[in-house]
């Protein structure tokens, strides 16, 4: 699979919108792409989009890797008397990104407004604080409460409206958090069978709770897990020198040690750092401590499955513009297919 | 597509922040060249055009003037391969993060806004609004292609594409004040085909929004007798606090005021009144903040007044305007214009 591949791939999942609870287009462009790669393929209660390889040989061990459909977005919640949008977030958004941008709002993609106090009128005392989103508002140019509740009822669904750019070394969209993840999952599966069977499952609802990963672990019942995603990178110019930069651009897959939701066990975090190694991968560690991740609902699972986070480092993932290198994620999808196909039942003590 | 929606997608889109005027002044002349009898530029960079009336010589001259250029920022510094970055004109910093922008180094460069992740930042510092220092622009490219490919001083605009929202209102960027370019481009069309006894000069004046300067040079240049300037005012949106906007879409905007001569003030309402134009009042009690002001007081000062556009959003990259208003708004001065008798000078009631 090549690099321009990867790259297309990603740029059709990222333009794409589906968020949490509302991924049913992102689920129907990934389903062409591996539908004949694959030997059983459902949807589960959730919306989970699960499918399954067989192995190819007699290694019995069972592997999920997962990867988020969803993305953070605001939805409907109420109505001005003049016909605007009151929203909420749905997933973690920094409320003070919101004003100034363009957003599509619901299954139609009408295109939305939020705006905020003009400059020339905004009170001093205000202008340093971020407005709240309670007290925000998306304009689609209804003039009544009735016609913006005819365009958009109760719950309609908003995404930020940014199409994917190929900036040539890098490439840049909306949502690389986490359909980085997904592309490299969906070339996967493409790919050659491996020793032991192997379960694909493009999960839901990862921004409000990394709910379809807890399900998805629990039906497929794994020995390991892995999750894909698209990471935080804080390779910006910062005044403490000292200090980790969580992942950093160029630097390859950031391979998770311990995040807010999970530690990796040890000789999970070995095998995956020695088939780094054995293939010339370049890679690094992500700062530990940040951010929840869905080896966090794979990990106790049931009984407890060992299980690791890799992801692509990403700048500004959560907002309208995400940017990523191309070599990053040429490099996860290789570290990822290498440290699954060296994988054996030894490696996780399993016999 | 919309023919008065095509001209602002062609004008709002177009870079041009103060003191760079030349990509949207091209684009202009452009359009107004096969209109016209005379284009030129001046010294300043301002795009003035004149259509010729038919009264003898020597002929009155009405100015009408709004401003091309847009509000941008410009490259300060070169960190690693991130760009620090300043205001040019009235920049909002609480719609900066997150926007797409082009860098214009040694060729267009697509950027995005940034600044540090949220979650390095403490919960107060996360919900307030962010500083200069704080963002940067990214372009993506490694630190020895960037400090190659960009210079300090390099100018940096918003890339917004416009859109249509209902009710044929607009939402874009530089609706301040190309809207009103496309007005007096839309005025320019209309006076084609209709007799008019004065000069006609349309000029889309630079460095508005740094200080009027292209207003101020462009009438010292023309000595009209007579200048209108078009702008845009407050649209009424969901968060106003105080009172002082109008409603989009219920007409143009006409200012009352010292920065405006009485007799031509009502010579405007009377001319919407006879073309069932749609208007609203808007007293201005000091400065109107626009090209207005700076032209009344050229040379021996000109008889000045103001038309407005009323508009969502002032300076933020989704200012929303009505389409409606912006015709209105163009057709409100070709037939101002069309009105003038060759004789006609706005005089005191006391004068002789």
């Amino acid at each position: 699979m090549s690099e321009n591949a990867l790259v297309t791939m990603l740029q059709s999942l990222s333009d794409v919108n589906g968020t949490s609870g509302d991924e049913t287009l992102v689920r129907q462009t990934i389903k062409p792409l591996i539908k004949n790669a694959v030997d059983e393929m459902h949807v589960d209660a959730l919306g989970n989009l699960i499918t399954f390889k067989r192995g190819c040989a007699s290694n019995t061990l069972r592997v999920l890797v997962t990867a988020h459909m969803d993305e953070v977005g605001l939805m409907v919640t109420g109505y001005t008397n003049a016909g605007d949008l009151r929203v909420a977030t749905i997933g973690g958004i920094n409320a003070r990104l919101l004003p100034g941008l363009l957003v599509t709002v619901g299954e139609h993609q009408l295109p939305g407004v939020i705006g905020i106090q003009a400059i020339h009128r905004a009170k001093k005392e205000s202008f340093d604080k971020a407005t709240p989103v309670d007290n925000l508002a998306v304009d689609i140019g209804a003039t009544t409460k009735d016609e913006a509740e005819r365009a958009a009822p109760l719950g309609t669904v908003m995404t930020f409206a940014t199409r994917f750019r190929d900036l040539g070394y890098s490439v840049r969209g909306k949502a690389f958090d986490d359909r980085a993840g997904c592309a490299i999952l969906a070339t996967l599966l493409q790919g050659e069978r491996l020793p032991f069977d192997l379960y694909g499952v493009f999960t839901v609802q990862e921004e409000v709770g990394l709910r379809g990963a807890r399900v998805a672990a629990y039906t497929v019942d794994p020995d390991v897990g892995f999750a894909l995603e698209g990471t935080i990178a804080d390779d910006m110019p910062k005044e403490e020198k000292d200090v980790s930069p969580t992942t950093e651009l160029g630097k390859g897959p950031a391979i998770t040690v311990k995040d807010r939701s999970y530690t990796t066990p040890p000789r999970l975090l070995c095998h995956v750092l020695k088939s780094a190694e054995v293939e010339n991968i370049p890679h690094q560690l992500k700062q530990p401590g940040i951010s929840s991740t869905e080896a966090g609902s794979i990990h106790d699972a049931r009984g407890g499955v060992p299980a690791i986070t890799i992801a692509v480092p990403c700048r500004y993932i959560h907002s309208p513009v995400a940017l990523t290198r191309r070599s990053d994620l040429e490099n996860t999808l290789r570290l990822v297919r290498a440290s699954i196909a060296r994988l054996t039942p030894k490696t996780l003590r399993l016999t | 597509m919309d023919t008065t929606f095509a001209l602002l997608k062609a004008f709002t889109e177009a870079p041009g922040p103060s003191g760079y005027e030349g990509t949207i002044g091209n684009l202009i002349a452009a359009r107004w060249k096969p209109l016209v009898d005379e284009i030129r530029t001046d010294a300043m960079g301002n795009l003035i055009a004149v259509q010729r009336g038919t009264a003898p010589e020597p002929r009155p001259a009405l100015m009408a003037a709004a401003h091309m250029d847009e509000i941008g920022l410009i490259v300060i510094g070169i960190e690693g391969g991130f760009l620090r970055v300043h205001a040019v004109g009235g920049i909002d910093r609480r719609v900066l993060l997150g926007l797409e922008v082009t860098v214009h180094g040694k060729r267009a460069l697509p950027g995005i806004i940034g600044s540090r992740p949220p979650h390095v930042l403490s919960r107060d510092e996360r919900n307030k609004t962010i500083a200069w220092e704080e963002l940067f622009v990214d372009i993506g490219l490694p630190a020895d292609e960037v400090a190659s490919l960009v210079h300090v001083g390099d100018i940096v605009t918003v890339e917004r594409e416009l859109v249509e929202l209902k009710n044929r209102l607009v939402a874009g960027k530089a609706l301040d004040d190309r809207a009103c370019v496309a007005a007096v481009t839309l005025a320019l069309e209309a006076l084609r085909h209709r007799d008019h006894a004065w000069d006609f000069y349309a000029v889309a004046t630079v460095q508005e929004e740094v200080g009027l300067k292209g207003a101020i040079t462009s009438a010292f240049g023309l000595d009209p007798q007579l200048a209108i300037a078009l702008d845009v005012t407050f649209g009424k949106q969901y968060n106003d606090t105080d009172p002082g906007t109008f409603d989009l879409d219920k007409g143009v905007v006409i200012a009352l005021g010292p920065n405006f001569h009485p007799q031509v003030v009502a010579r405007l309402i009377e001319a919407a009144q006879a073309e069932e134009i749609p208007f609203q009042r808007e007293p201005v009690p000091g400065s109107s903040g626009t090209d207005a002001w700076g032209i009344q007081v050229a040379r021996e000062g000109v008889p000045t007044s103001l038309v407005e556009i009323p508009l969502r959003y002032m300076h933020q990259p989704i200012e929303t305007a009505a389409i409606d208003d912006v015709e209105r708004a163009g057709r409100l001065l070709a037939s101002f214009v069309a009105r003038l008798e060759p004789e006609y000078r706005p005089r005191w009631e006391d004068e002789r």
